[in-house]
């Protein structure tokens, strides 16, 4: 089986490890070989972070390089911009409408590109766009973004969504189990 | 059973089951977990010590008398740690000795990117180096043998990609019965002069039989396959290699990377037309090989010594074809780190970029206090170099920079190493003005508890060491404490220490924002009214606030209240 390459990208800070832990769990108990590279330290204040999760028969690198990535689950809007290189050209990128200032925007210094998902659909890159933040407050958390970001990757993953929630149940704690639970199936089935 | 491990936790694993029972690091990304890992087993004690040079001795004590210990530590810190290791390489262990240390290829969260062989190589102790977490375990528990069985501390080798890296492991149980007594060998444990110059030949020896070692150890292995290319390679860069070729060239994995076997190597390469050496950082390997005399066809000289390797770097650098992949052509801004909303630095820096100071650096959060807008740093050299420093600065240019230069240093790191600075700007009587800023935390490194806090590494109360007094004990007479989140307390504080006849010590105090014991206040406001739109609010880089339509925005989901932006805003616009 070839490997599956799939990227969390996102600003510092916004739950892309729990994402990346729950998917790695799952991936385990699927029996793939898997690797989860994570970013810990400086760049976790606020800045770009990825996380690059492989799964398949045998993984050996533990980074995803230009035109390898099936999937980028971004976290964030320009996030998704900044790494769709890394795509595949039959890939997807599944992105978070939500926007986040970079410290560059907020000084002045440089301007917010608000057309870039624009310019990647019309530059033939497959595109699922959600209001993640919506979906998750819908839920009863505005932290859930992560795991409604995970019920959307689900869809398109060849396992099963109670297997998901069966890891969901292991992998928060039990006050949360419900809430993320509904995160994960409104991901799941969202419908533009 | 097989478990998912990031690198770091499989070596705190491997720890664990070779029957390590002492482990003292101070924490360093990307090293931390390690101890954090090593600290959750019962068997293992586990200490914060203040810097690495403490953590190896504490080590090097506790495997003096007989239980098996490691530290941790970054590869930055290998340096600190590097006078009780070049010594210890003579005296030999009791019971085993290891140290993680792990390197940053990329400085992902680092000042440098030095590699750490060359220490293994210079102080003449072996070195492991692991490929993913499986090995990592396996590789800890080897580590332990070797040094036991050649009475040396091994070093073991990670680097950010492995240390940060899940991958699988399978874990068993806890090695019993390691314990060594502790029998006084003066001549081989009192390293002066008449003692170490008869250490030192057993040192030679001890490389010549590790050497024997590297040539029929199983750490080092090569995999053979129908091909004129042979690749000689190491941890990460291994697996970047397998990423490409596959199992279609031959390649010799070196798992022991000090000392590099000769006869094995020599072989390896007759058996190959072409000869790649790739190892990520300096040209270890292959200066190695050329020394033997095994003719390179390519290392160095088409692989970077700079930064992080991927698959797609050492394919172009073999001039493979790129992957197509899609482009845009939007520009997008960069995302650096910052300080978080509510950062109990932001109202200090503020201060000194106010009113121009110049401000020797130092490691830990506060270096954000670089980045724009605050702008507010002039150097950062490693750890506690900005007491040191602030004294050269201001012997070098008088009574004109002693009024406007300030050091600052993090409470962990003044613990590290910023107090023997303190100690010489009194001995050495220079006016200068040390700010310790006190998040009563290590912060950058993800909250780890030091000498200042009240807490060990269980949290457990312990004993808090009191900043002032020790100031004032080694010989500072002005000290005094402010809140950063007032910023007119800061610029008076500032002012008038700058002002001081005498050197002072400026304690801007106030726990960091993300520990759990801190509560945020309600967001903050702006009035749209009241709101002229003169940015005022926004020169201090805060992350919440954003400009929106000509007026200040605050972001509610990461505003947590701490008022300094009220204070610039000369409208009365913002409020809670």
């Amino acid at each position: 089986m070839k490997t599956t390459n799939i990227m969390i990208v996102g600003v510092g800070g916004q739950g892309s490890l729990l994402a990346s832990k729950l998917l790695g769990q799952l991936l385990v108990a699927e029996n793939y070989d898997v690797k989860v590279s994570e970013v810990h330290g400086m760049s976790q204040r606020g800045g770009s972070v990825v996380t690059y999760v492989r799964y398949g028969d045998k993984v050996y690198s533990p980074v995803i390089c230009d035109g390898e990535a099936d999937f980028i689950v971004s976290f964030e809007t320009i996030e998704a911009a900044r790494w769709v290189s890394c795509l595949k050209p039959d890939g997807k990128v599944i992105v978070n409408t939500q926007k986040i200032d970079p410290m560059p925007v907020i000084t002045g210094a440089a301007q917010y590109p608000e057309n870039a998902l624009d310019e990647m659909t019309a530059g033939g890159v497959a595109v699922d766009a959600l209001d993640a933040l919506s979906l998750a407050n819908e839920a009863g958390s505005s932290k859930a973004v992560n795991i409604v970001l995970m019920g959307r990757l689900a869809k398109y993953l060849d396992i099963p969504a109670e297997r998901w929630l069966e890891e969901i149940e292991k992998a928060v704690k039990p006050k949360f189990v419900d809430i993320n639970k509904k995160a994960f199936m409104l991901g799941y089935n969202y419908s533009c | 059973m097989k478990k998912l491990m990031i690198g770091n936790e499989a070596v705190a694993c491997g720890l664990y089951e070779a029957g390590c029972s002492v482990v003292s690091s101070y924490p360093g990304t990307p090293s931390t977990e390690i101890t954090e890992f090593a600290a959750k087993y019962d068997d293992i004690y586990c200490e914060w010590a203040p810097n690495e040079k403490v953590a190896l001795e504490v080590a090097f004590g506790s495997a003096f008398n007989g239980k098996r210990s490691a530290c941790a530590m970054k590869h930055v810190g290998l340096n600190v740690a590097a006078d009780p290791l070049f010594t210890m390489s003579y005296t030999g262990i009791n019971a085993g000795l290891v140290i993680c240390v792990a390197d940053d290829p990329g400085m992902h969260s680092s000042q440098n990117e030095q590699d750490s062989r060359h220490y293994a190589i210079a102080a003449k102790v072996p070195m492991l180096e692991p490929a993913d977490s499986a090995e990592a375990l396996e590789y800890t528990k080897k580590a332990f043998e070797i040094s036991e069985k050649y009475d040396t501390v091994v070093l073991l080798r990670m680097v950010m990609r492995i240390a940060h890296t899940q991958s699988l492991v399978e874990t068993s149980d806890r090695l019993d019965g390691t314990d060594k007594p502790y029998v006084k060998t003066p001549s081989k444990y009192i390293m002066m002069p008449g003692y170490a110059k008869k250490r030192h030949p057993i040192v030679e020896d001890r490389t010549v039989a590790l050497t024997e070692l590297a040539e029929k150890s199983e750490l080092n292995r090569e995999e053979w396959a129908d091909s004129e290319i042979g690749i000689i390679t190491s941890g990460t860069s291994y697996q970047y290699v397998k990423e490409i070729y596959g199992d279609s060239v031959n390649i010799l994995k070196l798992g022991m990377v000090n000392p590099l076997p000769v006869q094995r190597i020599k072989s390896f390469a007759a058996k190959v037309k072409k000869l790649y050496i790739i190892e990520e950082l300096d040209g270890v390997i292959e200066t190695h090989c050329r020394n033997i005399g095994v003719e390179v066809t390519h290392g160095k000289d088409i692989f970077s010594p700079i930064g992080e390797y991927s698959q797609e770097r050492i394919a172009t650098a073999l001039g493979m074809e790129a992957k197509s992949h899609p482009e845009i052509s939007a520009e997008i801004p960069v995302r650096p780190p910052v300080m978080c909303a509510g950062c109990p630095h932001r109202g200090m820096f503020y201060a000194l970029s106010k009113n121009k100071i110049t401000v020797i650096g130092d490691i830990g959060c506060y270096t954000l206090g670089a980045q724009q807008p605050l702008n507010a740093v002039d150097s950062v050299l490693c750890m506690g170099a900005s007491v040191s420093g602030v004294h050269g600065f201001n012997k070098a240019g008088g009574s004109e920079a002693e009024g406007k230069t300030v050091a600052v240093i993090g409470d962990s790191t003044f613990m590290h190493s910023g107090v023997t600075g303190l100690i010489n700007i009194a001995y050495n009587s220079t006016n200068s003005t040390v700010i310790i800023l006190d998040n009563s935390i290590t912060g950058m490194t993800g909250h780890q508890q030091n000498p200042t806090t009240g807490y060990n590494i269980k949290g457990d109360p312990a004993t808090k060491i009191d900043l002032e007094a020790l100031c004032r004990a080694v010989g500072i007479n002005r000290v005094r404490v402010v809140d950063p989140y007032d910023i007119k307390a800061c610029e008076t504080a500032v002012k008038e220490e700058l002002a001081a006849e005498e050197p002072s010590v400026i304690i801007s105090r106030r726990p960091c924002m993300l520990l759990k014991y801190v509560k945020a206040a309600p967001a903050m406001k702006v009035s749209n009214d009241k709101c002229r739109g003169c940015k005022s609010c926004m020169k201090i880089g805060c992350p919440a606030i954003s400009f929106k339509n000509k007026k200040a925005i605050i972001d509610p989901t990461l505003c947590v209240g701490c008022g300094v932006c009220t204070q610039l805003c000369a409208f009365d616009a913002i409020e809670q």
